[in-house]
């Protein structure tokens, strides 16, 4: 019966941003559907993608989850100096750029990397990180720090008196306490993982390939880019859609909303043992993540001499890139969080499921019969990275303007302001702070990928992973280091920027 | 010049209410027990909720269908009456039109209701950097600014200690009656209602009763009222 309490909400910005979202997923897919060769179908070496693609992302996700689980419970119950540094930590590979990840885990587990030096210094035999398990080991680099957030947070949810109790009991805390957490937050942990990690298209760039290990986005990128055979790369940009389209439906019967990690920093008090234990495995899961970072700078470095006028060209062509999509990305967030409703819901979460090649091979299609693709390079970069990064950012902004709707709607409404000054002069200033990160984020997030720019760019709209590709493929593998130091120092400092911007002059709660 | 609320149902979900009540220039206290529906008729006369049926008009001019920025109405909530992020001086212009950009005339206009109210010097502060008192008198400072004839109070200054609140309920009786407003206030406590109103409205039992003489109703309370008081009447 409540009138929609804040009318002056201006509906047409979003409307339109949903449009166009619905056009880039949508859209893109019947221009993909239109073009497909369904004559020529499926070949062995198109079900075998299929089947490494499902097989790996089921694999990462279950590693993932299971050695996040020792992690989160040793967080969960220890009290430490450098602990919430850990847990800041393990927030780092969400904005770290894919490419970077794996340069780093390559000179740690690649030829000459640590540890194949130490396995041949003592005679065994060397490890290969090419292939299924290069894939996985890199998905788990980037997937069992955020299972291990989620869950942390589960176990820090349980309120503190019932372990208390439990102890006092006698009763065990594991089938007790800590088993149902367990159960209700790790079917949704792994299904997110499950579905990110059907949609890696850099890792299988750069670790997978060949007959063995080509994932179904490896194969649309090589049948557009190689063998120019738009009809494959349609149908198998299909097939892509219904694989994650069915993952998706799983995962979002079975998410919740996550709480975005606030009050990591208590540990619970406990009564049980194994001190050693919990210390040996948060020291090792740390140097998981931040061994393969280390090589990165130490290499990056040495290797700075190496970075030529050209790759100074790329990275500036990202900063761009980046920045545009973030204010973007921001921009759509706000437009759809205003307008609201079941649409702008629906909007949000879409580009979740969607495959940035899948996407790109649509757009590839739409503007290849009039114009050069490599032109519209940045372009398309810049607009499919905001819509992918649409997600994260309403979660960040989305609640804020639920509060200022809810605390001041009524007010707004009365007094009769129009459209221009609610959303100008009331809510923008009161979301700072979290459209700040959203940006943040959206920036990061932007400037690592490696996705849309492979299928289209030249060599004139190299954007600054993808020149690092190019030299990690040519085995420059110092200037690549020093490429990817400059990658990750970009990403932050971006995060960091907008991050900052956001908070200052927030104080006015 | 009167309101007139005239048959006006109310209904959400199981909850429902029935108002008949004519209200002249000066204070009519609107008491009952919790959930009974003070805020709802509030807020139904504020255009935050549309009735299923009935009337309400000023002065002969009819306002159920229009928007609450179109009604004769002004209204202070339990918080929130402030934009935290604008000065008191934004915040009292908003009365004016809604808007921030103001000419030289409704500055001067603004200056004059935040001295009314006895906030001077203070304008371009921020709400924060007030006190709940004076962020009080900033609101009321916007109502006054806006001019229109119709006032809801809706608890706003229930947060406020004794002695500031019977500030607040004075400033109300000194500014805005004397211009012939008509104002509706909610209120838990008979000594407000004995301090400023001139009649009571009862809200129980799903309806609303005319508004009777404040003396009248202290003196012979009826059944749900006395229920309600307890002791204090």
């Amino acid at each position: 019966m409540a009138l929609r309490a804040v009318a002056i909400n201006p509906r047409w910005p979003g409307g339109i941003v949903a449009g166009l979202v619905l056009a880039l997923t949508l859209g893109t897919l019947c221009a993909v559907g239109l073009r497909a060769d369904f004559l020529a179908g499926l070949g062995v070496a198109d079900w075998a993608a299929v089947r490494f693609t499902v097989l790996q992302a089921l694999v990462s996700a279950l590693v993932s989850c299971l050695l996040a689980i020792p992690v989160a419970r040793a967080l969960a119950r220890r009290q430490f100096r450098g602990r919430s540094a850990i847990i800041t930590l393990l927030g780092a590979p969400f904005l770290l750029p894919v490419i970077v990840a794996v340069l780093g885990l390559l000179s740690v587990f690649g030829r000459n990397g640590i540890v194949n030096n130490a396995l041949s210094a003592v005679g065994l035999p060397e490890v290969s990180i090419y292939g299924f398990h290069g894939v996985v080991l890199a998905h788990v680099f980037f997937n069992m720090p955020l299972v291990t957030r989620f869950i942390l947070q589960g176990w820090l949810a349980i309120p503190s008196e019932r372990f208390r109790l439990a102890a006092s009991l006698g009763a065990p805390v594991g089938r007790l306490l800590e088993w149902p957490m367990l159960r209700s937050v790790l079917p949704s942990a792994f299904l997110v993982v499950f579905l990110i990690c059907l949609t890696s298209f850099a890792v299988a760039l750069t670790l997978g390939g060949g007959p063995k290990a080509t994932t179904v986005e490896l194969a649309i990128y090589q049948a557009l880019r190689f063998d120019f055979d738009l009809g494959r790369a349609a149908l198998l940009a299909l097939l892509q859609f219904g694989i994650c389209a069915i993952a998706a439906i799983f995962a979002w019967s079975a998410t919740q909303r996550d709480e975005g990690g606030a009050g990591l920093d208590r540990a619970v008090q406990r009564w049980d043992g194994g001190v050693k234990r919990d210390a040996i495995i948060i020291v090792l899961a740390a140097l998981f993540l931040l061994l393969p970072l280390g090589m990165i700078v130490v290499r990056g470095v040495a290797g700075i001499p190496e970075l030529t006028v050209d790759i100074w060209r790329a990275a500036l062509r990202s900063i761009l890139v980046a920045v545009s999509s973030a204010v973007l990305c921001t921009g759509f967030a706000l437009a759809l969080a205003l307008r609201g409703g079941r649409l702008a819901s629906v909007v949000g979460v879409l580009p979740l499921a969607a495959s940035s090649l899948v996407v790109g091979t649509g757009l590839f299609l739409i503007v290849y019969p009039f114009v050069n693709p490599a032109r519209l390079a940045l372009p398309i970069t810049m607009l499919v990275n905001a819509v992918l990064a649409l997600p994260f950012v309403l979660r960040s902004i989305g609640p804020a303007v639920a509060k200022v709707e809810a605390d001041f709607g009524r007010l707004g409404t009365s007094l009769g302001l129009s459209s221009r000054v609610w959303t100008w002069r009331i809510v923008l200033p009161r979301l700072r702070q979290p459209l700040g990160f959203g940006a943040g984020l959206a920036a990061a997030l932007s400037m690592g990928d490696l996705g849309v720019i492979a299928l289209f760019a030249g060599d004139a709209q190299e954007t600054l992973p993808l020149a690092m590709y190019r030299l990690m493929g040519a085995y420059r593998m110092e200037a690549a280091a020093a490429a990817a130091l400059l990658l990750v120092a970009v990403s932050f400092s971006l995060f960091w920027f907008f991050d900052r911007g956001g908070q200052i002059g927030a104080q006015d709660k | 010049m009167v309101l007139k609320i005239n048959n006006l149902s109310l209904v959400q979900g199981d909850f429902s209410l029935r108002a008949d009540i004519v209200c002249d220039a000066g204070v009519t206290a609107v008491m009952g027990p919790s959930g009974a529906g003070k805020s709802t008729l509030l807020a139904a006369i504020a255009g935050f909720i549309a009735p299923t049926g009935g009337q309400m008009a000023f002065a002969g001019r009819e306002f159920t269908d229009l928007t609450p920025a179109e009604r004769p109405v002004s209204m202070l909530f339990q918080d929130n009456n402030l934009f935290p992020h604008l000065t008191i001086a934004e915040n009292v212009g908003l009365g004016l039109r809604g808007e921030l950009r103001l000419s030289g005339q409704e500055k001067e206009a603004v200056a004059q209701a935040i001295v009314d109210v006895g906030l001077e010097g203070l304008a371009a502060r921020k709400p924060a950097a007030l006190s709940g008192g004076q962020q009080s008198r900033a609101a009321l400072a916007r109502v006054l600014l806006a001019g229109r004839p119709i006032v809801l109070l809706d608890e706003p200054f229930a947060a406020l200690g004794p002695r500031l609140k019977d500030e607040m309920l004075d400033l109300v009786r000194e500014r805005l009656i004397p211009k012939g407003q008509i104002v509706l206030m909610v209120s838990h406590d008979p000594n407000d209602v004995k301090r400023i109103a001139d009649q009571v409205c009862l809200v129980a039992e799903g309806r609303v009763s005319a508004a009777k003489p404040t003396d009248e109703i202290f003196e012979n309370p009826p059944d749900a009222l006395r229920a309600y008081l307890g002791d204090m009447g």
